[in-house]
């Protein structure tokens, strides 16, 4: 069974400030708990792919008729909406899926505390069961 | 013994296929075709070679095999076609001509006009590096069908173009030859950027680039700028072991353990340098290896002959007019003559580059150095927010964390 994992920024509790605000070993214990995590999945044969995207300041939205699109550059009041990043997991159960979600919304913030990041968990469409 | 002689003739073939390819597409024409007979010869090349020794012309028994193939795919065609005419071809008459303009004008042809940077730079490492599809989808993180086809589109744009071919006439070949060296720092820096854990597999196009510009090299030995892109290439390698911590954190150059820099590397890239500089035909591979030379020989980050690297950034940046290079002669002239210098140059590029992160980072670190650790901070949060490296991200947001830090 393949699942994302997605993550917003809108998805961290009120009061958490945004990590250039954290002290620096904090960050790098952040960073380490996402790298160490991926590294995992991977040893044990379960990440297909993990991917940071860039940051809604250079997020841009499309719409097209047809004819010349209409492009929408930010800055977007509602960046929190917007993806931050991704993981995509193939796993052997939905629980294994929400086990995983769960380590990831526990990763270390300010003060090498859980930061609860809300992980949105999108089972991927597969081809026919037979 | 029987692995070191696999992996002998495996060396041995890497250097043979592209001169052997180049004869037989210059032979029959047929780019596609010519590069699946190559590597059905390779094939059995691999199993030959190594249980019954080498050969004494390994290029012309690669050249030998493939036209065969070429041949008996022909004589089938035609026969499926009911026609027995066009089947003459001679497999002797695919000789290499001189060996090391072959392989030019395969790299010419792989760095055709008619190609995206994309294309060319995959085309080139599957034809004359001789790097296999998934390997080439695996270094650009692509699925190997995908890259496949990436590949197949290229080689059909060639076949379809006017000049499929051959070397370029020769008041084109310095356009073409530029086309090939972009490629070749292209290659170069998509390894280099790219360090650690996953991307593993990229650290090798580095090298892939570096054997490539020797290919290069062997056919144009006079050419300066072939000697500076090397050099180049040879002096930004040599940091490798420092430029980031285990985890693939980046550390700037001044903070980097200088003892780990690879001495070997230096020394060639600064013999290549100064042998280039002496034919007297300054281009921006040059500088831009000069510059990396002059980092290279500073015992300490104390030490770097800043005076010196502004002058280069200034015949670099007239040269190319690119105002990224304004960015790094802001910094060298922070380093000169003060940050306050450096900052009223950034004002000058600030049109130009309008909301690069470069330029944000650049001013953020200039900032630093005058001591207006808020404004620094701001500039660094803006950086961060318009990078599109992962790494760089961190070390930014980092940057902007510690003086928040600092500044309590």
């Amino acid at each position: 069974m393949k699942f994302m994992l997605l993550q917003n920024y809108g998805g961290v509790p009120e009061g958490v400030p945004p990590m250039s605000e954290w002290a620096p070993e904090e960050i790098e214990a952040h960073i380490t708990f996402q790298k160490d995590l991926n590294a995992e999945l991977r040893e044990r044969g379960e990440l297909v792919e993990a991917q940071a995207l860039t940051a809604p300041a250079l997020a841009k939205f499309v719409v097209s008729d047809g004819g010349a699109p209409v492009v929408t550059d930010g800055p977007f009041p509602e960046s929190k909406e917007l993806l931050a990043g991704y993981r995509m997991i193939d796993v052997e159960s939905t629980e294994r899926a929400i086990e995983i979600a769960a380590r990831g919304s526990a990763a270390p913030g300010p003060g090498g505390l859980p930061i609860k990041q809300s992980i949105e968990v999108r089972e991927v469409m597969g081809p026919i069961e037979h | 013994m029987g692995v070191g002689r696999a992996a002998e003739t495996e060396d041995l073939l890497r250097e043979a296929a592209p001169r052997a390819l180049a004869a037989v597409v210059r032979r029959f024409g047929d780019f596609s075709d010519a590069e699946d007979a190559v590597q059905e010869a390779m094939i059995a090349a691999s199993t030959q070679w190594s249980a019954q020794g080498t050969p004494e012309n390994p290029v012309g028994w690669l050249i030998h095999v493939a036209s065969r193939r070429m041949t008996d795919r022909i004589r089938s065609e035609a026969a499926r076609r009911g026609r027995e005419d066009l089947a003459g071809a001679d497999p002797a008459e695919a000789e290499p001509s001189s060996d090391n303009d072959d392989t030019l004008a395969l790299m010419f042809m792989c760095c055709h006009p008619a190609l995206t940077p994309a294309s060319a730079i995959a085309l080139t490492l599957r034809a004359v590096a001789g790097l296999t599809t998934t390997e080439i989808g695996n270094a650009f993180l692509v699925p190997e069908a995908t890259m496949a086809q990436r590949i197949s589109r290229a080689k059909q744009s060639i076949k379809a173009s006017p000049e499929p071919f051959g070397m370029p006439a020769e008041d084109e070949r310095p356009e073409r030859l530029r086309s090939v060296l972009r490629v070749i720092y292209l290659i170069f820096n998509e390894g280099y950027l790219t360090s650690s854990g996953p991307d593993l597999a990229r650290a090798e196009l580095s090298a892939e680039a570096i054997r490539l510009a020797r290919i290069v090299r062997l056919a144009l030995p006079e050419n300066p700028e072939v000697a500076g892109l090397l050099a180049l290439m040879l002096l930004t390698d040599s940091r490798r072991a420092a430029r980031a911590r285990p985890d693939g954190e980046l550390i700037p150059l001044e903070e980097q353990d200088r003892a780990l820099w690879d001495r070997e590397e230096i020394d060639e890239g600064v013999a290549l340098l100064a042998d280039a500089l002496g034919k007297g035909a300054v281009g921006e591979y040059q500088l831009q290896a000069a510059i990396a030379a002059e980092h290279a020989t500073a015992a300490r980050a104390g030490d770097t002959n800043w005076r010196e690297i502004l002058g280069l950034y200034g015949l670099l940046e007239r040269m190319t007019g690119n105002p990224m290079v304004g960015l790094n002669r802001a910094i060298a002239t922070a380093m000169a003559d003060g940050p306050q210098a450096g900052l009223s140059l950034l004002e000058d590029l600030d049109g130009q580059l309008e909301d690069h992160h470069r330029l944000h980072a650049t001013r953020a670190h200039l900032l630093e150095m005058s001591g207006d650790t808020d404004g620094a901070i701001a500039e660094y949060r803006t950086a961060a927010s318009r990078t599109t490296s992962l790494p760089e991200q961190h070390y930014l947001t980092t940057q902007a964390a510690r003086l928040n830090e600092r500044r309590g």
